[in-house]
């Protein structure tokens, strides 16, 4: 062998390896107890004035099943009723988008990924403004704008998924241009209904959907999209090696006994169907999808073992506070929470971006 | 392990990309499979594996079918460096070499588990026989050509296969990195399956060469026999003359300039 001649940098050499696998915990708990707290501020503050004293109060007799007074009930309902499950929500739909948003671009190899690009969201949105506009489903009652965002989700997913489909099954390329174009399609028809619609005030719902809002969230939301997440991040995080595998190229998945078509298949199910059961309680939140995933990268590297635990964390985090932003600023008005996400995303992530050495997919 | 592709045909989208091919490669031969353009060449290494699935014929292992072979088993037995090195995501070179044990891994690698002490040492250990302890810690992207040949050669042998498989391993190194590919090929002591374009380094780094035209075999047998100046004017249409190497004894060729008929 000739002699190396390139062997610069030791302190390069090593510790980064080692060192990534103590931070991992470490972030884990550290972003554990953010959440925690995140929550507890996601509770306690808000236009009507509760006392911190009193959210903790209430917290804990809600959790213990303490009593409260009677004068105390009307604080109480606002608390437990409206807020809290609004918080939560918010941590499960952030928690959902940016593990998926990881699954996505690993599944599509494509850093500008994000779990819209596969035209999920758009399908929702129709039927979310069929609801909105026309009052569709109304025998439904409050789950109508759910159940009919839901199901259009899963109806897009079943035509990007046939468009994309071959004999070889699922491939990237052809993954991102079903859902693009597909979404184009889905968009058109949802500008067209909310440019026909007859009152004013049922368009601004319907941008309000579009922009991603947690305003509508109640105890009966939570439970299907947090299960559904839940699962997801499951998959995902059983399924992180083969990530890792797939994002070297099919041919080296292959190499590696992971069999790339249907691997894709069955992320494209997951995501698919996480992202349905997100959007369809919040609307679609631009922006989690795409920036938690390289922000958590930057910090702990490509390794989706390591990317997997902390993404989730970290999104739940950042949306809980972008919730309570956009409840907050303007308040008794409410700002979509996409504006809030982008707008301190956006200078985030371009100094994170501009300060180290990360590549977004694409050559140095 | 020893190695039999038989009868094996690719159709993609209705054409023959490679037609009937029969291949064997003893345990621990260096075997080179080489061919102009457009051979077949890849198409028939993308079927061992198992990137491809042919449309007819057999590839085995010591016997084994290895398409009816569960696809973890089969990663078990024989590991390759395909063509494309596309990593989007910027991972490092150990956790490059660290994916060579996923095959190993039952339920793959969930991120809930830590790397088995085993794993670790087997990943450390492939880095060193490669010379490449020292690029642990560095993104895999920012490797030059020799150094990233050298971290994928050391994920197939944390693979601990027995059978490997190269596609065009030496393109675009310089000259000293593709010799020393080429030798932690043979001392790997696997049974060895390449696909090579320099028919130098194929004729001296290899026991027997498989020579491919149009999709078809058409010429099998030790570089000493198959190597031989009409062949080459079939096979890629340019004059050659044999010399012997004064120092090893292999075969070697000189071409004419295609100016000079």
């Amino acid at each position: 062998m000739p002699a190396m001649t390139t062997a610069p940098a030791p302190a390069a050499a090593g510790p980064p390896a080692l060192t990534r696998s103590r931070v991992v915990p470490a972030s884990a708990a550290v972003l554990s107890l953010l959440l925690l707290g995140s929550l507890v501020c996601g509770v306690g503050l808000g236009a009507s004035g509760v006392t911190w004293g009193e959210t903790l109060h209430f917290l804990g007799a809600g959790l213990s099943g303490g009593t409260i007074r009677s004068d105390e009930v009307a604080a109480y309902t606002i608390v437990w009723e409206i807020r809290l499950p609004r918080a939560v929500l918010a941590a499960v739909v952030g928690a959902g988008l940016a593990s998926v948003g990881v699954a996505v671009q690993a599944m599509v190899r494509n850093a500008l990924a994000d779990p819209f690009v596969l035209g999920v969201s758009s399908g929702a949105a129709v039927g979310a403004n069929a609801v909105l506009l026309w009052g569709a489903f109304a025998a439904l009652g409050v789950w109508a704008l759910s159940v009919s965002a839901f199901v259009s989700a899963l109806a897009a997913m079943a035509l990007v998924y046939m468009a994309a489909r071959t004999a070889y099954g699922l491939t990237p390329l052809r993954l991102v241009l079903a859902g693009t174009a597909l979404s184009y399609g889905f968009s058109a028809l949802t500008t067209l209904m909310v440019f026909r619609a007859e009152r004013g005030e049922a368009a601004r719902a319907a941008m309000m959907w579009l922009l991603g809002s947690l305003g509508g969230a109640t105890w009966g939301s939570v439970p299907l999209a947090a299960v559904t997440v839940l699962v997801g991040i499951l998959y995902l995080g059983a399924r992180a090696g083969h990530l890792n595998a797939l994002a070297m190229g099919d041919e080296t998945a292959a190499a590696l006994g992971v069999r790339a078509g249907r691997l894709r298949t069955e992320l494209f199910v997951v995501t698919a169907a996480v992202t349905a059961a997100v959007v369809a309680v919040s609307g679609a939140i631009g922006f989690v999808g795409l920036m938690v995933p390289h922000v958590v990268r930057m910090l702990v590297g490509a390794d989706h073992r390591r990317v997997l635990v902390l993404a989730p964390l970290a999104g739940a985090v950042l949306l809980v506070w972008a919730d309570l932003v956009s409840r907050l600023l303007l308040a008794p008005a409410e700002i979509p929470v996409g504006v809030i996400t982008a707008v301190l995303g956006v200078p985030c992530f371009l100094l994170l971006m501009r300060r180290g050495g990360y590549a977004f997919g694409g050559g140095r | 392990m020893r190695v039999d592709v038989a009868g094996v045909t690719v159709e993609l989208a209705g054409a023959r990309i490679v037609e009937d091919i029969a291949l064997r490669a003893d345990s621990g031969q260096v075997v080179g499979v080489v061919g102009p353009n457009g051979s077949g060449k890849s198409t028939l290494l993308r079927c061992t594996y198992r990137a491809l699935r042919p449309t007819a014929g057999t590839v085995r292992l010591d016997g084994d079918d290895l398409h009816a072979m569960d696809a973890r088993a089969g990663a078990r037995l024989l590991a390759a460096l395909p063509q494309e090195s596309a990593a989007e995501f910027d991972f490092t070179a150990a956790e490059v070499v660290a994916m060579g044990r996923l095959p190993h891994q039952r339920g793959g690698a969930p991120f809930t588990g830590r790397p088995s002490a085993t794993d670790a040492a087997l990943c450390a250990e492939a880095l060193d026989r490669v010379g490449a302890a020292h690029l642990a810690g560095r993104g895999f992207r920012s490797l030059s050509g020799g150094e990233k040949q050298r971290v994928l050669i050391a994920r197939a042998l944390a693979q601990q296969p027995r059978v490997l498989v190269l596609d065009e391993p030496t393109n675009h190194l310089d000259i000293a990195h593709q010799l020393e590919v080429l030798s932690l090929v043979r001392r790997s002591g696997l049974t060895v399956l390449a696909a090579l374009h320099d028919l130098n380094l194929a004729a001296s780094h290899c026991d027997l060469l498989y020579v491919l035209d149009g999709g078809r075999v058409v010429a099998s047998g030790p570089p000493h026999d198959v190597l031989r100046p009409r062949l080459l004017a079939e096979v890629f249409g340019v004059r050659a003359h044999r010399v012997t190497h004064p120092v090893t004894g292999a075969v070697q060729l000189l071409f004419d300039r295609i100016d000079q008929e």
